[in-house]
């Protein structure tokens, strides 16, 4: 029923309001004194050096895709967890394999320590 | 009356966030459009019934590629995209080409036997039906599905490590070999992502 | 019940709910304040009201009225939208929680849920998975340094227990056979022996649970697991730069997550509003919200306590906990599960 979904979006909405409106109307009573020093990015006191954005290390990039994969097996295994009264013993057979082969995978990860991080 | 008003509204939507998405100069901005786009398509789904499709649509494309996608860009700093000249030729023969392809795969698509339209809420929906549908009928792709994501896990680590001895101290200058790393990165995320699409 | 009164009585639920929501996030920010200080053999805030109790008032009229400072290093659009996607996306996740039972207010037969969805698990993993945007957009359009690196810091670990924690359900799903909440505690139904209830706890997910709850406490940031904006090396993490206003908005999407795990971790172990019923008519009614109240609060005391006796995690031993401890304890759970299920079938 897809008129279910409605106050979902509607709930959303009344969510955004929320912060959008005290946003903007105490924009009316805010003090606003802006500085040099105040406005400039928090570095515990000490005049920044050069702009934030740089290049951060890859380990970050390798957790990113791992999690990408993973959460793909994930979304297989929901419906199938969800039918499996009806699948009995062969949706375990096949889960089986499907698991197997990821597994696998989730060791050789290990061995290559993809899954370290120093 | 009010599904198809709704429709219409997010397939434009749709449109708009991809359009966007290319005249944006700057990653992060086409990657949030892309974003949008894949949310109103999930909309779209929901729309036509297909609640699970819509669930999943939002957890792994919204959630989880474009993540990564918005990672890369915090990680590798993307700066604003130069914009060249661009040449006259792809403009002239470009945009007509593209309507004629669209018209074609359209008129194709249209003429092929056993196609109509779909009805809102006919399409396969409940997670049940969805169930059925992957672990019986089509339990052959569902198995190769597997082997593809151990392809993708073992591409994205093999591209993505650095080059270096398991129990070796980490060398002098660690940043500047992450650095290398990050830069070689590139066709690793592409080619997962291709394996993810064709899946 | 026609398309009117469903809108008029969704209406009105979001309202209840939003105002409840946000207050208990209020209170929940003075509780935390009494009893860590309690733990920390301090008083915890006393000077505002009675114990204290009018303290989240003056805090919250503080954030309205506070200079919001908008430093120019910032990539406005997103340094604004960041702090409004993480409260809508922590928010909005209440609307597929139910709290008890279906009641029948002035003739409306209404469940006590916003709404009554038949994917509600999924919807929550959803919204929870486009909440990490709010903190990683935070992080990069700061454009400060320890704003981005906590930025970075929280993305990663948020989407690595993400894994852990959707492996962890599927034991849950595997018992109930369904995706919606309502139907997952009515699963829990019922007693073994006339003592036992017959959750899914006690159904053989102990190791579940745990592993929900753990990857739970990364998800909402919180201590053990509160790197991103560990206060001794990052400053404030992703919300550094972030004042007044703003500020007030991630943190009330932190706390609002804090909701939002307790409840989903009362509907799927504990058996959600189900609990001894007696009384009066009316009584029997109200009963079912208070137990599943009950749980949730049992849940948030956890969080406080845990937060005032662990110290914190090191990124590294962070980072092998999720995906060395936990991702296999989640896939043995299942397996395990599947694999008694199956064979008493």
């Amino acid at each position: 029923m897809p008129q279910n979904y409605v106050p979902i979006f509607l709930f959303m909405g009344v969510a955004f309001a929320i912060p959008a409106v005290t946003l903007v109307l105490f924009k009316l009573v805010r003090p606003e004194n802006p500085h040099k020093t105040k406005l400039m990015p928090y570095e515990c006191g000490i005049t920044p050096l050069d702009d934030a954005r740089g290049r951060y290390t890859v380990r970050f990039y390798i957790v990113a895709i791992l999690f990408v994969v993973f959460d793909v097996e994930t979304i297989f295994l929901l419906p199938w967890a969800v039918r499996f009264r009806w699948l009995g013993k062969f949706g375990l057979l096949e889960m089986g394999i499907f698991l197997g082969i990821l597994i696998v995978g989730y060791i050789w990860i290990w061995k290559k320590g993809a899954l370290e991080w120093v | 009356m009010l599904h198809l008003i709704l429709f219409s509204v997010f397939a434009v939507i749709a449109v708009a966030g991809a359009l966007n998405l290319l005249v944006q100069r700057h990653p992060i901005s086409s990657a949030l459009s892309l974003i949008v786009v894949m949310g109103s398509l999930a909309v779209e789904y929901l729309l036509l019934g297909a609640e699970f499709v819509a669930a999943i649509q939002v957890i792994i494309y919204a959630g989880a590629i474009m993540v990564l996608f918005v990672f890369v860009i915090m990680l590798l700093n993307a700066g604003v995209e130069e914009r060249t000249k661009g040449s006259k030729v792809a403009l002239i023969l470009g945009f007509p080409a593209m309507l004629v392809g669209g018209l074609l795969v359209a008129w194709v698509l249209l003429r092929a036997p056993n196609v109509g339209s779909v009805n809102v809420g006919a399409m396969y929906g409940p997670p049940k039906a969805i169930g059925w549908l992957l672990f019986h009928d089509f339990l052959l792709p569902f198995e190769v599905t597997s082997v593809l994501v151990l392809i993708a896990i073992m591409g994205a680590v093999v591209l993505a490590s650095p080059v270096r001895s398991r129990f070796s101290r980490p060398q002098p200058e660690p940043e500047r070999q992450a650095l290398k790393a990050a830069a070689g990165t590139e066709p690793a995320h592409e080619e997962t992502v291709t394996a993810r699409r064709s899946s | 019940m026609t398309l009117g009164t469903f809108i008029i009585v969704s209406v009105i639920k979001i309202v209840i709910a939003l105002f409840v929501l946000l207050t208990g996030v209020a209170y929940t920010v003075w509780l935390e304040r009494k009893l860590v200080g309690r733990i920390q053999n301090r008083w915890g805030p006393t000077r505002v009201g009675p114990f204290g109790l009018l303290q989240p008032l003056a805090d919250g009229a503080k954030f309205l009225f506070k200079e919001d400072i908008t430093p120019p290093h910032v990539y406005k659009p997103l340094y604004i939208a960041a702090p409004m996607i993480a409260m809508i996306f922590a928010v909005t996740s209440m609307a597929v929680i139910p709290i008890g039972d279906w009641v029948t207010v002035a003739g409306v037969h209404t469940p006590l849920q916003i709404t009554d969805v038949n994917i509600g698990l999924l919807i929550i993993l959803g919204i929870t998975s486009i909440g990490v945007y709010g903190i990683a957009l935070a992080g990069w359009a700061s454009n400060s340094k320890y704003s981005l690196l906590g930025g970075l810091r929280a993305t990663a670990q948020m989407i690595s227990y993400e894994v852990a924690l959707g492996l962890s359900l599927v034991g849950v799903l595997i018992l109930s056979g369904t995706f919606s909440l309502r139907g997952i505690v009515d699963a829990q139904a019922g007693t073994w022996w006339g003592w036992l209830p017959k959750w899914n706890f006690f159904q053989g997910q102990f190791v579940a649970f745990f592993v929900y709850l753990m990857a739970a406490f990364a998800e909402t940031n919180r201590v053990p697991f509160d790197l991103p904006e560990a206060e001794t090396e990052l400053v404030a993490g992703y919300h550094t730069e972030y004042s007044a206003m703003k500020f007030a908005m991630f943190f009330m999407a932190e706390y609002a997550n804090m909701f939002t795990v307790a409840c989903l971790a009362s509907l799927l172990f504990l058996g959600g509003w189900h609990g001894p019923l007696f009384g009066p008519t009316w009584l029997q009614e109200i009963l079912p919200v208070f137990w599943f109240a009950l749980r949730v609060f049992a849940f948030i005391f956890l969080y406080i306590w845990i937060r005032g006796t662990l110290p914190r995690f090191r990124y590294d031993q962070l980072m092998k906990f999720g995906w060395k401890v936990l991702l296999p304890l989640a896939v043995a759970n299942l397996v395990i599960t599947g694999l008694v299920v199956a064979l008493r079938a």
